[in-house]
């Protein structure tokens, strides 16, 4: 996990490192910073010196001190703004994630239970849609509804006067600015999953041990809910980590087009405001909830599935 | 032991290719032909643009800026379009009654150039009159054309989708099939970068990498360069698994005879482990294409991709960000209807394609 | 009266126009305590016939179109859910060709045989049964194997894991299709001295399928040959391997290596087993048989008892009796 991160924030800052001009080229532009800042600030950010250096001192920065710099852009030090958009970035994704999940499980098993009825069809196509609409066209068509309804407030994670309710209101106001992009988010990896589950089980279903289940008398049900379902379910946790990346991904188109500040959003603003520091913590940041995401999974396979704990 | 009569030969049918096999389950397919069917139209259509389109991508009018869309009827045996004036609230038009134009067919219009080098100015139908616009999709904020926009951004779009598939994917494959087949020191370090890779969120390494192209570009650079991020993102995909089946495909039999028989891991490797992945990779090719498209889309969308005034699907929906001209101006939301018929369609092939391959179901 | 009865049994899988007959006019029976093989090629239908005991084979795709299966007293094609699900276990139980298989990989052996225990004789399901079933079927150190997954047992003891289940419901007809086949040839005499074992021991009916001729020797009081979805020959095992009667049968016993005698070349059979839907019009087995005659080719010959006990499909089943 940790050499990953490593490696991932240095592949990064390499990039950054090829991108033309740089930060402090931009800011000696603005005749409200003085020649001295800059070269006070080249310094203390060991601008001249090579990548590898750079990232060093970066790294050396954040674990040992938590300090990711001072963003010029915000004028505020980083680490708090990228906790801050962090947070709701695993918010959104959590929730999003659960109401995937919570959706897809039961509607994957039904339609597997029910093959080639109304309900599987139903499913199937609804799945064929939610897959192919992009989260781009999603989140227009989700902000569009939300201005000519008027249910939900159209983007953004929380009313302007926030500060003045209390902290229950300010938790409820959150929440229902979290609404919608959840949905949103969670509408195409809701999809992909249903799909992954109806054919999980429908191929365990058709598995050696289920007849043998059948023909020692277990009831139909207990058939399908304790013998098929526990081991339909343990290739699903297989792909949980590129479900995982996927939503991170959307979430990140998600977080722009309705103004949801997470990292995706940050990610964009540092980037147009030249901040490549910035966008260099974003993308590890979303790297390691990534990365960790995965760790998850592979724990929860393990618990689930005898065979892989074993070895 | 009394002497066997005759055996009559019962099944003696001259077996099919593989291929061929495919081929017919695939044609049993409706959805997957469908989807087929659409993407050929598609594609066609995107070929010829240029002719199609009754404008060129860039013709504005901005005395017809939002204009609503406007659809040729039948009046007797010609097709004849009517006409709009702006009322009174600004960006909004009113029907003038009884007054039309026919609607030509290969009528002359906006020069343009025909599969990008042959000089132009037929195009499929028009009016002819600047008065009477055709605009099939509506207009946008300068008064361009939203179909012929459309048309023109399909070109980009879809042509990106493919090249990036085809140069991921055969850069995938290689160091897929080099990796696996010669283990080792170099299997790990191209393992350990395709992790690397992939255990950052697709959006945030693109953006990086956009990062490292200068700002200012001509749209052909511009094009290559998102041409050349989708694929440094999709090969490690591809490359993890081809590695896989290469693994195994390695200790088969023919791979041994081939060994034996003098060939270079160069020559097994493309002629003899590859051959055999290409159902797998069809199937992933055609599905992920999507994802290709939908790289450009959100890169032309957040402005750091193909500009203006060139049309992508993704520049052309910025537009719609705004809610209030989404409201009012629902056609702006047409590219996004274009992408969604287009993954569709690349879903059901792909759907079709990977059913058609796997010989255990029907 | 017998434990089992199957009269007439037809199926098809599918329906209408596609409908292919898998079980065609199929009829035996097995007393208490008697173990018949039912033996034949692949794909002969001895699979489905004998999980339609327990209307196992899932329909659709198959439909029964005509027959009866009478165990116990009661026609099991009539059956509702519940009482199928009484007689499965508590009846009749199954043991399947590949044990590894044939257990769900995710839970505990001991857990699996409890679960059948908790449905028929739930005043026993507790770990010492368990181990008393394991110690049954030759299992060494039970105590510590019931919590064994099925994936850290070998094949031959996954096998017995299997029998163990199957019996731990009491049944009265043990079915056991193929049982020895996914296992070496050492384990396999192994499982077949227990199978007989238990068999002595608790007088249970087994219907053994098989397509080793070898094992029918050991194991039957009666033996069902199977063609292309019928019943060709029904004989008392002795009288079978001595002196087949049917030319299939014959050509079996035939194709079978001889250590004595001439060592001349291995016999088989010449052609191939007819596919389902591909059925010759009359005798199936004509465009094989050695002793074949025109009328065979048109009139599909019944099933006739030419001697007390033995029955033939064969138009000339009486002169091949002589």
């Amino acid at each position: 996990m940790v050499p990953l991160l490593l490696g991932v924030s240095l592949l990064t800052f390499l990039l950054m490192r090829l991108a033309p001009g740089d930060y402090f080229t931009a800011m000696s532009q603005n005749p409200q910073i003085t020649p001295e800042t800059i070269a006070r600030l080249r310094a203390q950010y060991h601008a001249d010196a090579a990548w590898y250096v750079q990232w060093f001192f970066w790294i050396k920065s954040i674990v040992l001190h938590g300090d990711f710099g001072y963003s010029m852009a915000y004028k505020i030090p980083a680490t708090s703004l990228i906790i801050g958009r962090l947070w709701n970035t695993f918010l959104l994704s959590f929730f999003a994630l659960l109401i995937a999940w919570l959706v897809a499980l039961p509607l994957g098993i039904w339609a597997a239970v029910r093959k080639d009825s109304w309900v599987d069809r139903g499913c199937s196509l609804v799945a064929f849609v939610g897959l192919s609409v992009p989260d781009v066209l999603l989140s227009l068509l989700a902000l569009w509804f939300a201005a000519s309804t008027g249910w939900f407030p159209v983007g953004g994670a929380q009313n302007p006067t926030a500060f003045l309710m209390s902290p229950w209101q300010q938790f409820l106001d959150r929440a229902y600015h979290l609404i919608l992009p959840a949905l949103v988010l969670a509408a195409a990896d809701l999809a992909g999953i249903m799909r992954q589950m109806r054919s999980n089980l429908l191929d365990t279903l058709r598995a050696e041990y289920v007849t043998s289940a059948r023909a020692r008398g277990l009831a139909e049900g207990w058939v399908i809910y304790k013998h098929a379902l526990r081991n339909a379910i343990n290739p699903l946790l297989t792909i949980f980590g590129y479900s995982l990346a996927a939503l991170l991904s959307g979430a990140f188109i998600v977080e722009n087009i309705m103004a949801w500040p997470g990292l995706g959003r940050l990610t964009m603003e540092a980037f147009f405001a030249k901040d490549s520091y910035l966008v260099v913590d974003c993308v590890v940041m979303a790297t390691a909830l990534l990365i960790i995401g995965n760790f998850v999974a592979d724990l929860l396979l393990a618990w689930s599935d005898p065979r892989i704990r074993m070895k | 032991m009394e002497t066997a009569t005759p055996i009559p030969v019962a099944d003696a049918k001259i077996p099919l290719s593989p291929w061929q096999l495919f081929w017919q389950r695939l044609k049993r397919r409706r959805i997957a032909m469908a989807g087929g069917i659409i993407l050929i139209v598609l594609y066609t259509v995107a070929l010829l643009a240029g002719f199609i389109a009754p404008y060129h991508y860039e013709h504005l009018d901005t005395k017809y800026s939002f204009h609503p869309p406007v659809w040729p009827r039948l009046q007797g045996l010609h097709l004849v379009v009517p006409r709009y004036v702006e009322s009174t609230n600004v960006f909004s038009y009113h029907l003038v009654p009884n007054d039309t134009k026919p609607v030509h067919f290969f009528v002359h219009g906006d020069k343009y150039k025909l599969l990008g080098f042959i000089p132009a100015s037929i195009h499929l139908f028009g009016s002819g009159d600047s008065d009477y616009p055709v605009y099939l999709f509506g207009a946008d904020q300068f008064g361009r054309d939203v179909f012929s926009r459309l048309l023109y951004g399909s070109q980009i779009s879809l042509s990106i989708g493919v090249i990036g598939i085809l140069l991921s994917f055969v850069f995938g494959m290689i160091i897929g099939g080099i990796s696996g087949y010669f283990s080792g020191v170099t299997d790990t370090v191209i393992m350990r970068f395709c992790e690397l890779i992939m255990s950052v969120p697709a959006l945030y390494l693109i953006i990086s990498l956009r990062g490292t192209f200068p700002p200012g570009m001509s749209s052909a650079q511009v094009y290559a360069m998102i041409v050349i991020i989708l694929s440094f993102i999709g090969w490690a995909g591809m490359a993890r698994v081809i590695r896989g089946m290469t693994l195994s495909l390695r200790e088969q039999q023919f791979v041994l005879a081939a060994r034996a028989a003098g060939a270079t891991p160069i020559r097994i490797i493309t002629r003899h482990i590859l051959p055999n992945t290409f159902s797998y990779v069809i199937v992933a090719a055609t599905l992920s294409v999507p994802y290709y498209i939908l790289g450009e889309v959100v890169l032309s969308f957040l402005g750091v991709g193909i500009q203006e005034p060139s049309a992508s699907w993704g520049n052309m929906l910025t537009a719609a960000q705004n809610t209030e001209y989404l409201r009012n101006f629902p056609w702006l939301l047409a590219p996004g209807a274009a992408i969604f018929v287009t993954v569709l369609a690349f879903n059901f092939l792909g759907d079709g394609l990977r059913d058609a391959a796997d010989t255990k179901s029907l | 009266m017998n434990l089992l009865e199957i009269k007439n049994l037809k199926m098809d899988f599918g329906k209408n126009a596609d409908a292919l007959r898998a079980i065609d006019d199929v009829s035996f029976a097995i007393g208490t305590g008697e173990t018949v093989c039912l033996v034949g090629e692949s794909g002969c239908g001895k699979s489905v016939t004998a999980l339609s005991i327990a209307r196992l084979v899932p329909t659709p795709p198959a439909n029964y179109v005509g027959g009866e299966i009478w165990l116990n007293g009661r026609d099991v094609l009539k059956m509702s859910a519940r009482e199928l699900q009484q007689i499965r276990g508590g009846v009749v139980s199954y043991v399947f060709q590949d044990p590894g298989a044939s257990l769900n990989p995710v839970f505990r052996v001991g857990n699996q045989i409890k679960e059948s225990l908790k449905l028929h004789r739930p005043e026993k399901a507790n770990d010492a049964e368990v181990i008393r079933l394991l110690k049954l079927v030759g299992i060494p150190a039970p105590e510590s194997r019931i919590r064994n997954y099925p994936f850290e047992m070998s094949g031959g003891m996954q096998q017995r894991v299997m029998i163990a289940m199957a019996l731990a419901s009491e049944p009265k007809l043990l079915v056991a299709d193929e049982p020895t086949t996914a296992l070496d040839v050492t384990i396999q005499a192994q499982i077949l001295d227990l199978l007989s074992e238990l068999k002595q021991r608790l007088g249970m009916a087994i219907l053994l399928i098989t397509h080793n001729l070898g094992i029918v020797g050991d194991m039957a009081d009666r033996v069902a040959v199977m063609y292309a979805g019928q019943i060709v020959e029904l004989a008392p095992a002795k009288e079978l391997l001595r002196r087949p009667l049917h030319p299939y049968a014959k050509a079996l016993m035939n194709s079978v290596p001889k250590l004595h005698g001439d060592a001349d070349r291995l016999s088989a059979i010449p052609g191939n087993v007819p596919r389902i839907g591909n059925f010759p019009k009359g005798c199936r087995f004509y465009p094989r048989c050695p002793s074949a005659r025109p009328e065979c080719a048109d009139t599909m010959p019944e099933l006739v008892e030419v001697e007390p006990n033995r029955w033939v499909r064969c138009l000339y089943a009486k002169e091949l009796t002589k």
